[in-house]
């Protein structure tokens, strides 16, 4: 059984549909990301599981319990349900060590003590207990909030945005770190972001979101490799599509020659279809009888991102290692090595 | 204000007297600048300490009449006065702050404005008017007598309950204003935090949003406090002793300017206390509001709940600003004719005059602090320009003694250096030059603060701009700070402006022979218990007075 279980969850403003029938389940201990842009309904998802906010339709169980539906509600400060919210929402009026043991009201005053140094310890800011949050860093603020949220072993964590208000490389940082933090509490959590590094990074189930729908709800690999959608296909990683024609039950032809695998089923021969290429499908070599001209490049230290334009006119991307410098303008060789097709029905 | 003429005009031209070395020429040119905030500042620290001197070198005998006699009534009414009224705001304040803030109820859009009016309504004029509505002659025993077979039942308004209820009916809007942006900002988004904590909402507010509002309510507390320390003219009303009236009457009744010096030195020392304990209460705690997320929605107060916030919130704004009203309309329509003079009119033009004066003479002289503050940034200037600024804190009975002593001193100086003598008794002395100086001192804080604020607007990066393109100096106040500062400019006017217009103890203290203005007309009416003569020029005063409320209401209205 499934720790969390979303069924079907539709939630509104006015006439305007925020969350679609979303549906979705995370094992005890792995951690879920909703990914998506802005307005998507990402955060109006997470704050219904915290309880912030009622359902138009559908059910949310935690443990097998229902804790939310349209009919009824668990009151969000009965759902053991913890969060770090975006701003951290640190009390500013109390120290570290006051904030982290806010929510242990439940405990004696030696056992409260002993689970806040023990949370300052996993956080690694056993030496900041008596500072107050305005003393300390982005990065330390946002780890006193992961340990306030986690003091209570709450059943399930919720991360709203919790690396955007801090710099890129700290971003990466941190989020490693909370994912090992995580991982060592055996904690179940979801974070929302629009970042799909960092989704990739700390998440074993992610959820693309558009328009309220979730789009597809795998693991970072499959996202990446097996898009369900078009939408996922572009919204993940990067790539450009090139029409074929379904030529058999497992190949496709492309301008850059027949492609033969596993072709999806849902396809007919002589079907038009768009063929998603990511940089490394397409490979450089100087022997291809197939050639494109080189519309522009981005170094990228060990290798260079090429634009490629093929005679059609239509343009395809492609990672070639670093020592194969060529200039704008020069026709070069490439020649495709997919592993996965991924096509979808022109519309 | 040599400072800029060092600089060169433009980046390419040589600095002109380049033969000094240009750090020298420097610290030598900031000190004509220096000079004039300190000049400001002194408009405020000399009847200061004129004030304080005197408690220096007490005088025995007073001292002795005062002790036995006025000062252990005068503070218990006083701490009396404070507690009350105390948590009578916080009460009224912050319980609307938190329905307005947080929930969702009928009407609540129209509340989170309107709960703000009863700013424009001084204390002094709702006194009055709640005394005439409740005394026993008023509309509502009237209204009750042939109901019951006798009203010894009815509370008596001219108690010191009564008292307390009036002044926590006129100052709530301070902590109200304060705490519903503190609320607006973070109180929703407490109680959120507290649920995933697992707090019920009602422990959230109490462990979470009061806390945290706590600086804001204690500011806005700190408001009512010194305005009621200040107060003069509600007090006077219900004849109820403090500080303020003690001042007036050993200065206009038993002609005793020194012991007023000693009663009003004892009122600052009071007032300074107050100030030190809440900048010490703050200690080390920042309060910065965290949050750029959007706030979360309004809790929706259904069914009884929500008519009940209505109920609550009508009941206030009735009490603090419409019954008011309407019995200061029925008592001015009741002889509007009579009331209505060629006086009135004189009354009326007085005080917009007087408030005009002073309105533009403290925005000039905040401008100007403000841009030399600005300029030099150094710790003697900033350390001024706060001494400048205190006078707010100051109660304007103190202020009026703190006045008027140097001015009588400068007078008797100049007419004997001029042999004058006889016929000439005063050259400044009653006469608006010296009731400026007192407003001066008394509101410079509210013009520098509006001010202040516009040009911390204004980043470094439009000066440095300004100063790439070859302008600066004085032009650059004319060219770049003036245009950015209009609006603060109009605002800080705005607001001496009103102030002014309602001041009571200053105008009354230190006016020229029979110069009555409107609020001095509503003093004078008042103590002779004459409300509705002193209906008039009340509504006069409160119609102006609603300007700069609904300039507020526009500039911090959350919805």
């Amino acid at each position: 059984m499934s720790l969390l279980e979303l069924v079907s969850v539709s939630q509104c403003y006015g006439d305007k549909k925020i969350i679609d029938q979303l549906s979705l389940a995370l094992e005890a201990g792995e951690i879920g990301c909703l990914l998506g842009s802005s307005g998507c309904g990402k955060t109006t998802v997470l704050r219904c599981i915290a309880g912030f906010e009622p359902l138009l339709d559908g059910e949310i169980r935690l443990d097998g319990r229902g804790i939310a539906s349209a009919a009824a509600n668990v009151p969000a400060h009965q759902r053991e349900i913890g969060m770090v919210f975006q701003d951290y929402a640190l009390f500013p009026h109390l120290s570290v060590v006051e904030n982290v043991g806010f929510g242990l009201g439940g405990l004696s005053r030696s056992a409260r003590a002993r689970r806040v140094a023990a949370m300052l310890e996993v956080v690694g800011l056993a030496a900041y207990g008596k500072a107050y949050p305005h003393e300390l860093s982005g990065g330390q603020q946002q780890r006193v909030a992961l340990a306030r949220a986690l003091a209570p072993q709450p059943r399930l964590l919720l991360l709203d945005e919790p690396f955007s208000n801090l710099d890129v490389d700290l971003r990466e940082r941190l989020s490693r770190e909370v994912r090992e933090i995580l991982k060592s509490q055996g904690t179940t959590a979801i974070l929302v972001t629009h970042d799909q590094h960092e989704a990739f990074a700390m998440a074993d189930k992610v959820g693309v979101m558009a328009q309220g729908r979730l789009q597809q709800w795998a693991s970072p690999y499959e996202l990446y490799h097996e898009p369900q959608t078009r939408y996922v296909a572009d919204f993940i990683g990067q790539g450009a599509f090139v029409p074929g024609r379904v030529t058999g039950p497992r190949c496709v032809a492309l301008e850059l020659g027949e492609y033969c695998s596993a072709v999806p089923r849902q396809f007919v021969v002589g079907d038009d279809v768009d063929v998603l290429l990511r940089p490394d499908d397409v490979v450089h070599d100087d022997g291809s009888e197939v050639k494109a001209l080189v519309l522009g490049k981005v170094f990228r230290g060990s290798e260079f991102l090429y634009t490629l334009q093929l005679a059609s006119g239509r343009s395809v991307l492609a990672l070639v290692p670093s020592h194969h410098n060529h200039a704008i303008g020069e026709a070069i060789g490439i020649r495709l090595e997919l592993e996965h097709l991924i096509a979808f029905r022109q519309q | 204000m040599q400072l800029e003429k060092s600089l060169p005009s433009t980046r390419h031209s040589p600095p002109p007297g380049a033969a000094m070395p240009a750090g020298i020429r420097r610290r030598l040119a900031i000190w004509p600048a220096r000079l004039l905030v300190l000049a400001i500042s002194l408009f405020t620290v000399v009847p200061l300490a004129v004030v304080m001197t005197s408690s220096l070198s007490p005088d025995p005998a007073i001292w002795q009449h005062l002790l036995e006699f006025a000062l252990p009534e005068l503070l218990r009414n006083t701490l009396l006065m404070l507690l009350g009224v105390t948590a009578g705001v916080l009460l009224i304040g912050v319980s609307l702050a938190w329905l307005v803030a947080v929930y969702q109820f009928p009407g609540r859009r129209f509340f989170s404005w309107a709960l703000m009016l009863p700013l424009a309504m001084p204390a002094y004029v709702l006194a009055f008017a709640q005394v005439g509505i409740f005394e026993f002659t008023g509309p509502i025993q009237t209204l009750l007598r042939p109901h019951f077979d006798n009203m010894r039942w009815f509370p008596e308004i001219r108690s010191t309950t009564g008292l307390l209820l009036v002044m926590s009916l006129a100052f709530y809007p301070y902590v109200y204003l304060l705490a519903r942006n503190a609320f607006a900002t973070m109180g929703r988004r407490a109680l959120e935090v507290g649920q995933s904590l697992g707090l019920s909402p009602r422990q959230g507010f109490w462990r979470i949003a009061l806390p945290m509002a706590r600086p804001w309510i204690m500011g806005g507390v700190l408001l009512v406090v010194m305005e009621s320390l200040a107060d003069f003219g509600t007090v006077a009303v219900f004849n109820y002793d403090t500080f303020t009236t003690a001042i007036y009457k050993a200065w206009f009744a038993l002609f005793s300017l020194d012991t007023a010096k000693q009663l009003a030195s004892l009122l600052v020392v009071m007032v300074f206390v107050l100030l030190l304990l809440e900048q010490y209460s703050r200690g080390r705690r920042a309060y910065s509001q965290a949050g750029r997320t959007a706030p979360a929605p309004r809790l929706p107060l259904t069914g009884w709940r929500g008519w009940a916030a209505s109920g609550i919130a009508s009941l206030v704004l009735l009490l603090a600003f419409v019954l008011p009203l309407l019995q200061l309309g029925y008592w001015a329509s009741r002889d509007f004719a009579n009331q209505f003079s060629a006086d009135f009119i004189v009354y009326a033009w007085r005080s917009v005059l007087l408030s005009l004066l002073a309105a533009v003479l403290v925005t000039l002289i905040a401008l100007v602090l403000a841009y030399l503050v600005r300029r030099d940034g150094g710790a003697i200037v900033r350390l001024a320009a706060r001494v400048a600024t205190i006078g707010y804190a100051i109660p304007g009975t103190v202020l009026a003694v703190g006045v008027f002593v140097p001015v009588a001193w400068l007078d008797n100086q100049l007419i004997a250096l001029l042999g004058l003598g006889g016929e000439v008794t005063a050259v400044f002395k009653g006469t608006l030059l010296a009731m400026l100086l007192a407003f001066m001192a008394r509101f410079l804080a509210v013009g520098h603060s509006a001010v202040d604020a516009a040009m911390n607007r204004i980043t470094r990066s439009h000066d440095e701009a300004a100063r790439n393109l070859g302008v600066s100096g004085w032009a650059l106040l004319y060219r770049v700070y003036l245009p950015l500062l209009s609006g603060g400019l109009f605002t800080a006017m705005l607001m001496v402006f009103v102030d002014v217009m309602k001041e009571m103890p200053i105008t009354l203290m230190t006016r020229p022979f029979g110069w009555d203005t409107l609020s001095v007309r509503v003093y004078n009416m008042t103590s002779e218990g004459m409300w509705d003569q002193a209906a008039l020029p009340a509504i006069a005063i409160v119609l102006v007075g609603l300007l700069p409320t609904i300039l507020l209401s526009r500039q911090r209205d959350v919805a």
